[in-house]
């Protein structure tokens, strides 16, 4: 199987990244493991305390585990509405992109712009550009008669902030597929052309397989950045109204710096880690598999 | 700093176990190198991909045992020790 021996004296190259990464990633993670298991009072006052935080965390019926899982089930449901719209959007747009010409490079740095837009700077336009009295996209869709209000209707809040990370991220799908586009070499379409094929079928036999792996990787970018999404709510809705749009990065802050409850709060972050962990080991082992298919 | 991490000779020893497995395999595949093979994954695997894939197995047993309710703790280490031995054994 293996084609070319491998130089095990690479590995000494990436100690220096190793070294960074235990200081920044992997003694935190232990700190919170050991948070996890033990009930703190005052300061550095700890208390070992078994595995009641995660049991209360896992249980639905406690206030806790309630909050949880109201979250993670919120914080899925975005990320799914934010890759469904992106994600087709993204590609549609890439096709629409003028492929040579002076047009190019204008479109793809105007494609660009909003991904140079910090989180928080995205939160406060739109929290200005939503709001009914002063805001164009408020008091436009008010005029026309939408029952539409940011921080008392949950629809409003919700199409809000699924909006918000559509205008701010889409772009990153569409630089990505406009790349996996260009990649394709013209004999394709010289061929599908030859054989009469409507744009249709060159779309769905020659351009989407081609995209697979650019599309992996966007998949896999967009969902790690709305899973973990905070600062958009944050600025726009605060998490409301009621709980509406508090995601799961929202509850752990309140848990964790508002209620200073750091045992429940790291069990609830070792959860959530699990499942992004996961998430990335599958996409990691899809991208792995394309390449190696690609190879042979 | 050990006061400031709030170590616990518990978490103390389930890191040092890790560690412990991690340098195992280094060890292994300085001294016995491996092919990856297919199994019931339908991907290659090496060793480290089926360690790493019964870490993460028996973090899930563990969490879907608290969430319905279950008992003792020794239960979900049984079955995570049962799946890993699987995952060694076919994966």
């Amino acid at each position: 199987m293996m084609d070319k021996p491998w130089n095990n004296k690479a590995w000494f190259f990436i100690l220096p990244v190793l070294a960074l990464v235990l200081f920044s990633s992997v003694l935190p993670v232990m700190t919170v493991v050991n948070y996890s298991l033990q009930d703190s009072m005052g300061v550095n006052n700890f208390f070992w305390n078994g595995d009641a935080w995660f049991r209360d965390l896992l249980d639905p019926s406690t206030e806790i585990g309630a909050r949880f899982a109201d979250a993670l089930l919120r914080t899925f449901a975005f990320s799914f509405a934010a890759l469904a719209v992106e994600i087709p959007l993204g590609i549609a747009v890439a096709l629409c992109l003028p492929r040579r010409g002076w047009a190019v490079g204008i479109s793809l740095v105007v494609t660009a712009l909003p991904m140079l837009i910090p989180w928080n700077v995205v939160g406060t336009m739109w929290q200005i550009f939503a709001r009914q009295d002063i805001g164009l996209f408020g008091a436009a869709l008010t005029g026309i008669g939408l029952p539409y209000n940011v921080t008392q209707d949950s629809v409003s809040a919700w199409v809000t902030i699924v909006v918000i990370d559509v205008w701010h991220w889409t772009p990153l799908v569409i630089l990505l597929s406009y790349a996996g586009l260009r990649a394709i070499p013209d004999a394709y379409y010289q061929a599908a052309r030859i054989d009469g094929a409507s744009r249709w079928a060159v779309f769905v036999n020659i351009e989407l397989p081609k995209l697979r792996k650019v599309l992996v990787i966007a998949v896999l970018l967009r969902f790690m950045q709305t899973f973990m999404i905070y600062t958009e709510p944050v600025v726009v809705t605060g998490g409301g109204p009621g709980s509406a749009t508090t995601f799961l990065s929202i509850d752990l802050v309140k848990i964790a710096i508002g209620q200073v409850d750091v045992g429940s709060a790291a069990a609830m972050s070792l959860v959530y880690y699990i499942i992004i962990l996961t998430a990335c080991w599958i996409f990691f082992t899809i991208m792995t598999q394309l390449e190696r298919r690609g190879d042979s | 700093m050990l006061a400031w991490m709030a170590w616990t000779w518990e978490t103390a020893a389930f890191f040092g176990l890790i560690a412990a497995a991690l340098m195992i395999l280094t060890l292994l595949a300085i001294y016995r190198p491996e092919t990856p093979r297919r199994g019931i994954l339908r991907f290659p695997t090496t060793r480290g991909d089926r360690f790493f894939v019964t870490l993460l197995g028996s973090a899930f047993i563990y969490i879907i045992w608290m969430r319905f309710g279950g008992g003792d703790l020794w239960y979900p280490l049984a079955i995570s020790i049962a799946f890993g031995i699987a995952m060694f054994r076919f994966a």
